[in-house]
C-alpha cells in the first residue's frame, strides 16, 4: 500500500498523539497523593487527653459523607429558626451550631482539614467569602 | 403477529404509564432513603423571646455627637461593617440624619432650629409589612415570627430589589469586597461578601444568647429601649402607649417598629 504524502501525514499524526497523550505519559509512575486531612490541632489533642478519645459532632464516617448537608441544616436552623443547639445523634452531646464559633474552634487547621480534600476533589465551597477562617500558625512540616 | 394501530397505541400508552410510575417511585425512594435525620434541636435556655420586638429611640438622651458615634460604632464593629472611604460605597446598619430627611413632610417653616437640626438615629424599621421581603425573589430576606426582618446572606443574589423597595434606605449593597475595609474583624461574626445586601438584624445572634442588641447597650442610658411591644408591661409598650411617639413614614403602611420619642420624658 502506498500513502501519498506519507511522510508529513505520519509526522503529523505523531505530533498530534504526542500532544494529546501528554497528560497520560507525563503522569506515568507518579503517585497520585490521596488527601490526608489532619485532626491534630491543639484543641483536638486537648479534648482527646481529657476524654480519652477524639469525637466530632457525629461519627467520622458519617461526617465525611454528610457534613455538607449537616452544615446546610445548621445554617437554616440558626438563620431561620433561632435554634443554635444541635444534639448529636451518636453521642447525645450538645453542640453549638456555628461554623466560626463551633467547628473551627476545634478544627482550626483549615488548610489541612478543609482544603486538603476540597482541593483534591476540586470543590470550592464559598464558606470563607464571608465566614472568617481561624488564623493558622505557620508550621513547617 | 399483526397489530392494528389502535392496539398499538393502547399498549404504548399503558407501558409508558407503567414506566413513568416506576421511575417516579424509584426516584422518591432514592431521595427519602438518603435523607438526613431531622436535626435534634436544643434551644439555648437564655434566648430572649418576644411576640413583637420593637425599639423606642428617646431623642432627648442623645445629646452629643459622641452619643451617636458610640452607638453606631458599637453596632458596626461587632457586625464587621466596613467603612469605605467613598460615600457611594457606604454600608450602614445604624446611622444618623437630620429631622427633615428622617421625617419628610413633618417639617414646617416655623419649627424650632433645634429640632430642624437635630440628628436622628436611624436603622432598619423591622416593619410589620416589609416591602423588602415582598420583593425579594429568593426569600433571602424574610420575617421572623418575633417581628424581626432578617436576611440570609447565603441566599442573597444581589439583585437589590429590596433596596428599591425599602422606603427608609436601610439597606446597603456591597459594591466591593468589604474585607479590606474592616478595621478590626470580630472573629465571632461573619463578614459579608461582594454582591450581597445587608442591614440591621436587631442583633438576632445576640438575642439568641440572651444579650440585648449592641446599640441598646452602647447608647446613653435610656436612649434606646428594646422590648416586646405585645407585652403590656414592657418599657417600650408603656412609652408607646403613654407618650406621643412618631414613626418614620408610617403613612406608607409598612408598620415600622422603631418609635421616636422626640421631646423626651420631662417635656414631651
Amino acid at each position: 500500500m502506498k500513502i501519498y504524502n506519507g511522510g508529513p501525514i505520519v509526522l503529523g499524526i505523531a505530533i498530534f498523539l504526542a500532544i494529546a497523550l501528554f497528560p497520560f505519559y507525563n503522569n506515568i509512575g507518579k503517585v497520585n497523593a490521596t488527601p490526608k486531612p489532619k485532626v491534630d490541632t491543639p484543641a483536638i489533642l486537648e479534648y482527646e487527653k481529657l476524654n480519652g478519645k477524639k469525637e466530632c459532632v457525629e461519627s467520622k464516617e458519617w461526617m465525611r459523607g454528610e457534613h455538607m448537608q449537616l452544615l446546610n441544616q445548621w445554617r437554616d436552623s440558626v438563620v431561620r429558626d433561632y435554634n443554635r443547639g444541635y444534639v448529636s445523634n451518636s453521642n447525645h452531646k450538645r453542640f453549638d451550631m456555628s461554623l466560626q464559633n463551633g467547628c473551627m474552634k476545634c478544627h482550626s487547621n483549615k488548610k489541612k482539614f478543609c482544603d486538603e480534600c476540597h482541593n483534591y476533589l476540586s470543590v470550592k465551597p464559598y464558606c470563607w467569602d464571608c465566614h472568617i477562617q481561624p488564623k493558622e500558625e505557620e508550621t513547617k512540616s | 403477529m399483526s397489530m392494528d394501530r389502535r392496539d398499538f397505541l393502547k399498549a404504548a400508552g399503558i407501558s409508558s404509564i407503567l414506566g413513568f410510575g416506576a421511575s417516579v417511585a424509584s426516584a422518591a425512594n432514592l431521595i427519602t432513603g438518603k435523607q438526613l435525620l431531622p436535626p435534634q434541636v436544643d434551644r439555648n435556655k437564655e434566648v430572649l423571646t418576644a411576640k413583637r420586638w420593637a425599639m423606642v429611640v428617646d431623642m432627648s438622651r442623645f445629646r452629643t455627637d459622641e452619643d451617636f458615634t458610640k452607638t453606631i460604632e458599637a453596632c458596626h464593629s461587632i457586625h464587621n461593617v466596613p467603612s469605605f472611604p467613598n460615600k457611594k460605597d457606604e454600608i450602614k446598619w445604624v446611622w444618623k440624619t437630620g429631622f427633615e430627611r428622617a421625617f419628610p413632610g413633618h417639617e414646617n417653616k416655623y419649627m424650632s432650629e433645634h429640632l430642624k437640626d437635630m440628628p436622628f438615629l436611624l436603622l432598619c424599621n423591622h416593619c410589620d409589612n416589609p416591602p423588602c421581603v415582598r420583593v425579594c425573589p429568593t426569600q433571602a430576606t424574610y420575617k421572623l415570627p418575633d417581628g424581626i426582618t432578617m436576611q440570609d446572606m447565603h441566599r442573597c443574589i444581589g439583585c437589590r430589589f429590596c433596596m428599591a423597595g425599602c422606603p427608609y434606605g436601610a439597606r446597603s449593597f456591597n459594591y466591593r469586597d468589604p474585607r479590606p475595609f474592616i478595621k478590626n474583624e470580630n472573629k465571632e461574626y461573619p463578614t459579608r461578601t461582594k454582591g450581597v445586601v445587608e442591614k440591621c438584624t436587631f442583633c438576632t445572634e445576640r438575642l439568641s444568647v440572651g444579650k440585648m442588641p449592641a446599640c441598646v447597650e452602647a447608647a446613653p442610658p435610656g436612649g434606646l429601649l428594646f422590648g416586646d411591644l405585645e407585652d403590656p408591661n414592657s418599657d417600650v409598650r408603656k412609652i408607646v402607649t403613654e407618650k406621643y411617639t412618631i414613626r418614620r413614614k408610617s403613612e406608607l403602611g409598612t408598620g415600622p417598629a422603631i418609635y421616636y420619642l422626640i421631646g423626651g420624658g420631662e417635656h414631651a
